[in-house]
């Protein structure tokens, strides 16, 4: 069973790479950005322990330790 | 007077701690490895810089969960002097024994330089008998040393004086320009409710004699070493 997460800065959290990332697109030419956020991303295999308690471990393990929750925001996708 | 230097995987400042305490100080001085679970018989922890298990994930977060940290949250609860430095402090707001995050420096670039720190309070063991406006003069040397906390958060700080460095120019005025990182109201320091835990990103450790630039860390000691002798007298 595979589940991914997803830590991203909160919104109004400046990410200075995000703007330099950014700045940098623009620079190539590449038009139309309109703002980049650079976050985790996190591929996490698990035993067979269904999809409901498969999410309440992930959610503490991002409460806990993969997010801080005074900057960033999280999100726990589980596929098959 | 004993006092604990601990000792992460990824610490590299703690010698500099552990020769400012016990040369330059002259107090008695001992490495904790980050495994031990008791603080028993430390009179003051210093929680050094460095680089913490590499700062995987994010600065102190996998130190955090270290056996000791346990223990200096019992030390800190009884009242003793708790210092942080730099990754020091990263891993204290990680911990959640101070309030707020650091996030990368807002100029993208590693800072190794001096700065100019405004004293805010000498309520800490560690800024006794330094009045607030005293200018320091203590290096940095970050990449994430970028203090966040949202606006409540920030506010309580002011209100509770727990602001205890400012970033500052030479004459001690808080301008935009003497922020090295972006930190809110230019903070550089700050101390949990009770004061007796601080957590600053320069590095008084580095600096305690002239021979190195500067002696201003030195004061943070001197002051610390006087705060547990009229504790303990």
């Amino acid at each position: 069973m595979k589940a991914k997460i997803y830590v991203t800065l909160k919104r109004g959290v400046l990410d200075p790479q995000g703007k330099a990332i950014h700045a940098s697109l623009t620079h190539l030419g590449i038009d139309g950005v309109e703002d980049v956020r650079v976050g985790k991303f996190m591929e996490i295999t698990l035993k067979e322990i269904g999809r409901e308690e498969a999410r309440r471990r992930l959610d503490e393990a991002c409460r806990r330790l993969l997010a801080n929750t005074v900057i960033e925001e999280y999100r726990i996708e589980i596929g098959g | 007077m004993k006092t604990a230097v601990l000792v992460f995987p990824g610490s590299n400042c703690d010698h500099d701690a552990y020769h400012a305490l016990k040369h330059v100080i002259g107090v008695d001085a001992a490495f904790v490895w980050h495994k031990e679970s008791s603080l028993d018989g430390f009179d003051a922890v210093v929680i050094p810089g460095g680089f913490t298990y590499g700062d995987y994930l994010r600065s102190g977060a996998m130190a955090k969960l270290s056996p000791v940290m346990g223990a200096v949250r019992r030390f800190a609860e009884g009242g003793g002097p708790v210092i942080g430095i730099c990754n020091g402090f990263q891993i204290l707001l990680e911990a959640g024994l101070l309030p707020g995050a650091m996030i990368v420096n807002d100029s993208l670039r590693f800072i190794c330089d001096y700065v100019h720190l405004r004293a805010g309070t000498d309520r800490t063991p560690f800024t006794r008998g330094i009045p607030e406006g005293t200018v320091l003069k203590i290096p940095v040397a970050h990449y994430q040393g970028n203090y966040y906390a949202d606006e409540p958060t920030l506010s309580g700080l002011e209100e509770r004086r727990q602001v205890v460095f400012r970033y500052c120019d030479p004459e001690g005025e808080v301008t935009s320009a003497s922020n090295p990182n972006g930190s809110a109201r230019n903070i550089a320091g700050i101390c949990n409710e009770a004061g007796n835990v601080l957590g600053m990103m320069p590095h008084p450790e580095r600096c305690t004699e002239e021979v190195l630039g500067s002696a201003d860390g030195r004061r943070l000691f001197d002051a610390m070493v006087a705060w547990l002798g009229e504790r303990t007298a």
